[in-house]
Formats: C-alpha cells, sequence, structure tokens
C-alpha cells in the first residue's frame, strides 16, 4: 500500500512540476560561452572567454580596461550566482556587447547552469 | 520620545556637524598648503574620495572609479543618459533606472562641488570628442599635465595600454590622491616634470 502511495505521489510530481529545471544544459552553455561572434563595427570577434577566459576558476580580464575580474566558478568563489540582480544585469549588459543581443531565457539558464558546475 | 532621548540625539547630531565641519576645514587647509608650494593645477591637487558605495560597485567593477571632479557636471549628465549607457565608450554598461538615478545624482552634486574648488574658472573642457562622450583624458587640464609623456610609456606599453589607466601610473589615484611623489610608469618607474 505504501509503495503505492509513493508511487502515485512520484508521478505525480513529474506530471505537475514544471519541466524549466531540466532544461538548463550545461553542455550548451559550455559551448556557448566560447562561441565566437564576429562584430559589426570591426574590432575583434567576442565570446564569453575573451573577458572570463576559458577556466572559470581562474580570474579574468575586462578586454578594454584590463580590470581583473573575480573567477566565475562558485567552487572557488562562493559569491558567485547569489544574487539574482547581478546575474540578470550582467547577462543583459554582457550578451548585448558579445552577441549583439540580449540572451533568450534558454541561453541563459543553459549559461548558468554551466557556470554552476565549475 | 523622553527629553532625555531627545537631548541625546541634539547632541549626537551637533557633535557629528562639527566633526564635519572640521574635516572640511581640513581639507580646505590642504588645498592651501598646496598652493602655498605653487601646485595649484587639477591633477596635483587632491581628488575627494570616491564615497559612494553603489557608484564605486557598478562603476568601479570595470575600471577605476574616476573621481566625479574629474569632470564637470555636464559632462558626467551626458554619460549618464540611458543611451549613452549603452554604447560607454565601446562597452555596454546600461543600469536600472533607479541605479543611473543614484549614480547620475552622486555624480552630478560632486562634480559640481570639486570642480568649483578644483578648477581655477570652472570646468573643464567638457567635451572635445567630435560626437562621442566627453573624456576626461580630452580635457585641457588633462593635456596639460600629461603633454611630455612618450607615448611609449603608455598606450605602447603594455601594463598601461592607455590614458584613461589612471592607476596604472598614479599609484594613490583611486584614493584621489594624483600627487607626483605617487607616480610610478611601470617598466619605467618614478615621472618628474
Amino acid at each position: 500500500m505504501k509503495r503505492h502511495l509513493a508511487t502515485a505521489l512520484l508521478s505525480a510530481s513529474t506530471l505537475i512540476l514544471p519541466a524549466t529545471p531540466w532544461a538548463a544544459d550545461p553542455a550548451a552553455g559550455a559551448a556557448g560561452w566560447v562561441k565566437e561572434y564576429p562584430q559589426a563595427d570591426g574590432s575583434k570577434p567576442r565570446s564569453c572567454t575573451t573577458c572570463h577566459g576559458r577556466d572559470l576558476t581562474q580570474p579574468g580580464q575586462h578586454a578594454n580596461t584590463g580590470k581583473v575580474i573575480e573567477p566565475l566558478a562558485p567552487s572557488v568563489n562562493p559569491q558567485r550566482l547569489t544574487d539574482a540582480a547581478k546575474i540578470e544585469k550582467w547577462l543583459r549588459r554582457n550578451c548585448r556587447w558579445t552577441i549583439g543581443r540580449e540572451c533568450t531565457a534558454d541561453e541563459k539558464a543553459d549559461f548558468i547552469a554551466y557556470i554552476k558546475t565549475q | 520620545m523622553s527629553p532625555y532621548t531627545f537631548k541625546s540625539v541634539l547632541t549626537l547630531l551637533v557633535t557629528a556637524t562639527l566633526a564635519m565641519s572640521s574635516a572640511h576645514l581640513a581639507f580646505a587647509d590642504d588645498d592651501d598648503d598646496d598652493h602655498e608650494r605653487g601646485k595649484d593645477d587639477w591633477f596635483e591637487s587632491r581628488q575627494a574620495p570616491v564615497v559612494n558605495a553603489i557608484y564605486s560597485e557598478e562603476c568601479g567593477s570595470c575600471h577605476m572609479a574616476y573621481q566625479p571632479g574629474l569632470l564637470p557636471p555636464q559632462a558626467w549628465a551626458r554619460i549618464m543618459t540611458p543611451d549613452a549607457l549603452i554604447d560607454h565608450y565601446g562597452d555596454d554598461a546600461s543600469l536600472s533606472e533607479e541605479l543611473r538615478a543614484e549614480i547620475s545624482a552622486f555624480l552630478g552634486t560632486n562634480a559640481t562641488h570639486v570642480s568649483q574648488q578644483m578648477i581655477p574658472g570652472g570646468a573643464s573642457n567638457p567635451s572635445a570628442t567630435s560626437g562621442g562622450l566627453p573624456r576626461i583624458t580630452e580635457s585641457a587640464e588633462f593635456k596639460d599635465e600629461h603633454d611630455e609623456i612618450p607615448a611609449r610609456l603608455v598606450t605602447g606599453n603594455p601594463e598601461v595600454n592607455s590614458f584613461s589607466q589612471c592607476n596604472a601610473c598614479h599609484q594613490k589615484a583611486a584614493e584621489g590622491n594624483y600627487d607626483e611623489r605617487w607616480i610610478d610608469i611601470p617598466g619605467h618607474g618614478p615621472w618628474r616634470d
């Protein structure tokens, strides 16, 4: 009886919970991270690695000002991904600057999923 | 509120006000000293330290948080429009309206105060870039102070790259201290006029 109830609950929760949390794909985020985008104004192609580097546990460097950017990986920088407003702000700015448009919700979720694993 | 508490609050307020006034006097004295030594120009003067946490966080995360007194208020106003922030010297520095308003107010207020105090005759050249945003490095005062420095030490120096990186050479730029004794050009050393 107990077992039936557990199964029923499990099936129900699978149906009820939104699919979004599982849609975020760290592998897609990782691929997007290194993808280079040509720039309309003739400047060098950009990717996320332009400023943040490929290894998220290491510091990055702002492409224009040279200012050091603290590592994005939560494993070495626990402050990362703890402030929703900050995440929104930087994804908006950096997607526009790098890709030339705002990222879609899926793209943003993938980036965050990837960063989380680092 | 009991009369006793009221009195304490009043005492505290008066004390705080007096403390602030003396701090201001000390700052003014400093300027006078500079004038006496013949160092009354802009960059050898001290810039008021940056004291707004939001400004330091939002602008300082990408570059040195330039002291508000380094540009006149109308220049900051142009830099801080929503459109200008989207293309901020080639970068996207867009802000929420709330943060933008807070930072604009801080820059505007302090720019007015400091530029009147520091720059004889008022504002530096607000504009200079043809159609672009104002730049500290294009003000007459800036050029005057930096015209003898060979480009190889700055734009040709990978550790400096640009005249915009004040703190690459001015060791205490972030504290608003541009005094010559704190200049150390990477790969070159101190600079004496």
